[in-house]
């Protein structure tokens, strides 16, 4: 395991000397210092740490960050890091993917990641388009939007990442906004303690390409009444005057008015992120604007075993039950002798 | 008595004996003829063996999709093939019997499993007519037997199922052929023992048929006389054992991993014929081997890849099709230069083409199926045991070099077994991987992961973990010596020579090519992979004729050896046989400027010694 060290670290001690090649404006600025700000308070000295991506704007982010780093090839960030951390789990080992880079070309890796439970800490980067490619429509884009190859609007349906995570088994998922400072290092802070996969999808935007993708969820204007703040064992409540919460009709949400129709706060449902059954983590993950607030923060966080330790425990268990004999594995079960 | 008793009747004494067995893939003729290749060579004859698996698990019982083959040569001598045809051919039912009688010299001893001989099975297998009573067979010593009728009255009173019992035959066949030859039948027995040790009504029956066959051999007057192949004595003293090749290369490399005190990662993900290396290391973690049964042939290479920059001998395996698969991220290897082994067991194709065959199509594939200038050290295997030393010396160089290294075999080699001189861990040779683990040997200089040893042009392998080593590497063109990202123009010019120069430099490593025969004449005959055995018999046999022939065989297809342009200007004719439409022949054309012949048969089948003999004579002055 990580350990954290003594000595206080600093966002500066996780900056490279190379110079960021993000368009200016671009949200990914904003993740980088968050991430910086967060492993600096976590206390793990850089060494015993590895940044992993595949390929697009958002994968470019290992070469900012002053740990160990792999920018590997399209897709393929969360097999890279299995391997990586099969082979080295001292090693916290985080990767940083596009919605493109994760849900395209690496969609079968990180569903099979997800169900694994790899010791890793994924930042998906979703700015519903292809930045780095200049524009084409992505697996998070809405139907109807027009790009360089969607000149008359995408018939493409797009993908809930949240709701593909839980269908994947995923044990720690979580969302924020990249200009929301406060929930996003929340969230970087539960993803770093979480053991097994950490999913956190980040809403980003790209101004260059998809500027103002996520302008109704992270406007100051719009933040409080189109987004809600999921908190383990509080109620859903939201709205600028925190008057509005959702309330469990069954296994349907529905948004209400606190004090209107009899409607108080003890009716509301209340978040349980440590629930072993799915059902509600995915009914959270389907809650979509405008019919609901999107939720933000941890979703769902449960225990489950995870992969790398699992992989290590039998190799620990092997090598103390049956003691290694090269030769004999050579001589194999029967020999004979000529001459 | 016992299966080990001598035969009263007259023996007759044969240098070597090529016998076939046949039947459903479910009659268990896979384990039948292993377990008479074992005896043979605890016995101690020099053996090759051959399966001849279908592509299909259980098609349909008694179809000639169904028909599973296994053939073994064992002979009083060193012998490199497993046969080009057999002596004696065992088949289990009329579909064996019409899928493998081609294979059957004339006047060969032929035994028929009479009872399936019904009319269903002959319709399946499209016979009009029963072949063994219509006399289309009497080229043959036919043997008729009543295997499930003898297999049945052996086996009254013990209360066991139709069913069971059927299962039983093979030993009744294997008794008989144990008797015919003189193998001696503990080790079988003791295999039962153990095989059925949670079964002891099993394993009595099948004890009784396995004696009921011998006996049965001895007692009726079928047979008028046995056979006996004395042990070889040409074979170089050692403690030896059967190896397949797919476990001589799992093995390799796991000795690879310790003699580097390294441990081992392998990423795959099942395919024929290379999933038996992925099942041979699951059961090797007391040796610090990791498995990752990957989604796919990309993830089960990337992760190693991961593997390897966490700083452990990391391993891929798959066939073709996964190659095709992996070829983005083997450049991402080569170009991040970290040591990685591919092993491709070559299966037919294109596509999912012949999954149980064999064939040598995927030289040009490892060789330059990547986009961008993308070199990568290739190394062939030429036979089962000889896999071991071939994975061995692609570690080696992967780690010296660090650089990802294509090994090949192919299906022949994976699966058939031979005889292998057991090797002595402590003479093999050391690896030193030679890891960057401590910013102290930087002496105060920066750290350059891209700075170059002045021999091996090999960059330094930084120990993950180690504080002041962070540095970050990727696919994109990087600055010599820094790896920072670069897009300069001279720079990519510089770095593609240099990963070139790097593989290239191999080469000064590579011994001096090895000929059997003299060192120049009128024909060369050059080979890589498997063919090998079946070319230096063929050659072996003309040389004893007095005709001008030397054979060689490569196992470095990339780089080539240095002194082999100079040995081809010394025949006259140099023949290149492959089981390919002409692979290798291509590259040293392309790198020689010579006119090499070629010869090719591509029918997912190993070349015989016969037609290689011709082939040869074809191009020998006449
Ligand atoms: C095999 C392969 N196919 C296509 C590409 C081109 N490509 C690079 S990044 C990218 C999409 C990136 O989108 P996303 O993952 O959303 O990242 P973003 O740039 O938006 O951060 C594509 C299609 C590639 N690099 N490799
Ligand atoms: S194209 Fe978009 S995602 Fe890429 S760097 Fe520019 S703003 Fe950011
Ligand atoms: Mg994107």
């Amino acid at each position: 395991m990580t350990l954290a060290t003594d000595i206080a670290l600093k966002p500066k001690d996780f900056a490279t000397d190379q110079d960021v090649r993000w368009c200016p404006g671009c949200g990914d600025y904003a993740i980088l210092a968050a991430v910086q700000r967060a492993l600096a308070k976590q206390g793990i000295p850089p060494h015993q740490i590895a940044t992993i991506a595949g390929i697009g704007c958002s994968s470019r982010f290992p070469y900012y960050m002053a740990t160990y780093g792999f920018h590997t090839i399209h897709g393929r960030a969360p097999a890279v890091a299995t391997g990586l951390k099969v082979a080295r789990p001292d090693l916290q080992v985080w990767v940083a993917t596009g919605d493109g880079d994760s849900l395209s070309i690496g969609g079968n890796h990180f569903i099979h990641l997800l169900r694994r439970n790899v010791d890793l800490k994924v930042l998906l980067f979703n700015n519903r388009i292809y930045g780095l490619t200049k524009g084409q429509y992505s697996p998070t884009s809405e139907l109807g939007k027009k790009t360089k190859s969607s000149p008359q609007g995408s018939v493409d349906n797009p993908f809930l990442p949240m709701s593909l995570a839980v269908g994947a088994e995923g044990s720690f998922l979580a969302r924020s906004i990249d200009v929301d400072a406060k929930t996003l290092a929340d969230v970087l802070a539960a993803a770093g303690a979480h053991q097994g996969t950490a999913l956190v999808e980040i809403l980003q935007n790209c101004n260059i390409f998809n500027d103002g993708a996520w302008d109704h969820l992270s406007s100051k204007e719009f933040r409080a009444d189109q987004t809600i703040l999921v908190e383990h064992g509080k109620p859903m409540i939201f709205g600028a005057n925190r008057d509005k919460g959702i309330r469990l009709n069954g296994l349907r949400p529905e948004v209400v008015k606190i004090g209107e129709n009899g409607v108080t706060e003890a009716d509301l449902w209340v978040h349980d992120a440590h629930d072993e059954d799915p059902t509600r983590a995915f009914l959270l993950s389907r809650m979509e604007y405008p019919l609901f607030p999107v939720p933000v923060g941890v979703l769902r966080s449960v225990q489950r075993p995870v992969y790398d330790a699992l992989v290590n425990a039998q190799v620990d268990e092997q090598k103390a039950t049956r003691k290694a004999n090269l030769q004999g594995l050579l001589n194999g079960r029967s020999t004979w002798v000529v001459g | 008595m016992t299966a080990s008793a001598t035969s009263a009747k007259p023996r007759e004494v044969r240098d070597s004996v090529v016998i076939r067995f046949a039947g459903d893939s479910g009659d268990g003729i896979q384990l039948t003829g292993s377990q008479f290749s074992a005896a043979s060579a605890l016995a101690g004859n020099d053996t090759a063996t051959f399966p001849d698996f279908p592509a299909e698990i259980r098609a349909p019982t008694g179809t000639l999709a169904g028909v599973s083959g296994f053939q073994l040569h064992f002979a009083s001598r060193d012998i490199l093939t497993p046969g080009d045809r057999a002596d004696v051919l065992v088949v289990m039912n009329p579909a064996a019997l019409a899928a493998n009688l081609k294979w059957l010299k004339p006047n060969g001893i032929l035994i028929a499993n009479a009872d399936s001989f019904q009319a269903k099975n002959l319709r399946m297998a499209g016979y009009a007519e029963n072949p063994l009573e219509d006399g289309s067979l009497a080229d043959y010593q036919l043997f008729q037997i009543d295997l499930s009728r003898l297999t049945n009255d052996a086996l009254q009173g013990f209360g066991l199922s139709a069913k069971e019992v059927e299962r039983c035959k093979n030993y009744f066949a294997l008794g008989l052929v144990f008797w015919l030859f003189e193998r001696n039948g503990e080790m079988v027995e003791g295999e039962i023992r153990r095989k059925f040790a949670a079964k002891p009504v099993m394993m009595e029956a099948n004890l009784k048929v396995f004696h009921a066959g011998w006996d049965y051999g001895e007692n009726t007057e079928l047979f008028a006389l046995s056979y006996s192949v004395p042990a070889a004595q040409d074979i170089a003293p050692g403690t030896y054992r059967s190896i397949a090749g797919n476990e001589a290369t799992a093995l390799g490399l796991v000795a690879a991993a310790h003699k580097a005190g390294l441990d081992l990662f392998y990423g795959s993900y099942p395919i024929t014929p290379a999933s038996d290396i992925l099942h041979t290391f699951a059961g090797l973690k007391e040796y610090g081997v990791r498995t990752f049964q990957a989604e796919d042939e990309i993830a089960a290479i990337c992760a190693a890849i991961g593997a390897a920059y966490g700083n452990q001998l990391a391993v891929t395996g798959t066939s073709g099709p996964g190659i095709a698969l992996k070829s983005e991220a083997m450049g991402l290897a080569v170009m991040t230069e970290l040591p990685l082994v591919i092993v491709n067991v070559q299966r037919g194709g294109p596509s999912t083409g012949l999954p149980t065959k064999t064939e040598q199509a995927d030289l040009l594939q490892v060789l330059y199926g990547r986009n961008g200038e993308s070199p990568m050290p290739v190394l062939a295997a030429r036979s089962a045991g000889d896999a071991f030393d071939t994975a061995f010396e692609a570690a080696r160089v992967a780690i010296k070099y660090r650089v990802p290294v294509v090994l090949l075999t192919d299906g022949a080699i994976a699966n058939g077994a031979e005889p292998w001189r057991i090797p002595d861990v402590d003479a093999l040779p050391t690896i030193e991987p030679n890891l960057l683990d401590d910013a102290a040997k930087l002496e105060g200089g920066p750290l350059l992961p891209y700075l170059r040893d002045v021999e091996t042009l090999a960059r330094p392998w930084i120990k993950l973990g180690t504080p002041g080593l962070e540095h970050r590497i990727g696919g994109i063109e990087k600055w010599d010596k820094t790896g920072h990202i670069s897009y300069d123009p001279q720079n990519h010019h510089n770095m593609v020579k240099l990963r070139q120069a790097k593989v290239d430099a191999i080469a000064a490593e590579i011994p001096p090519m090895h000929l059997e025969g003299a060192p120049e004449g009128d024909v060369l005959v050059l080979t890589w992979g498997s063919p090998y055995g079946a070319a230096l018999t063929a050659v072996r046999e003309l040389q004893a004729q007095g005709r001008s022939v030397t054979h060689a065989n490569l196992r470095w297809l990339n780089p080539l050896p240095l002194d082999l342009g100079a040995l081809l200007l010394k025949f006259r004719t140099v023949l290149v046989p492959e089981i390919n439409n002409g692979q290798l022949v291509k590259v040293l054309r392309a790198a020689y400027a010579l006119d090499i012949k070629q010869y090719n048969r591509i029918s997912g089948q190993p070349l015989s010694v016969m037609e290689l003999r011709d082939a040869i004579l074809n191009v020998l002055p006449h």
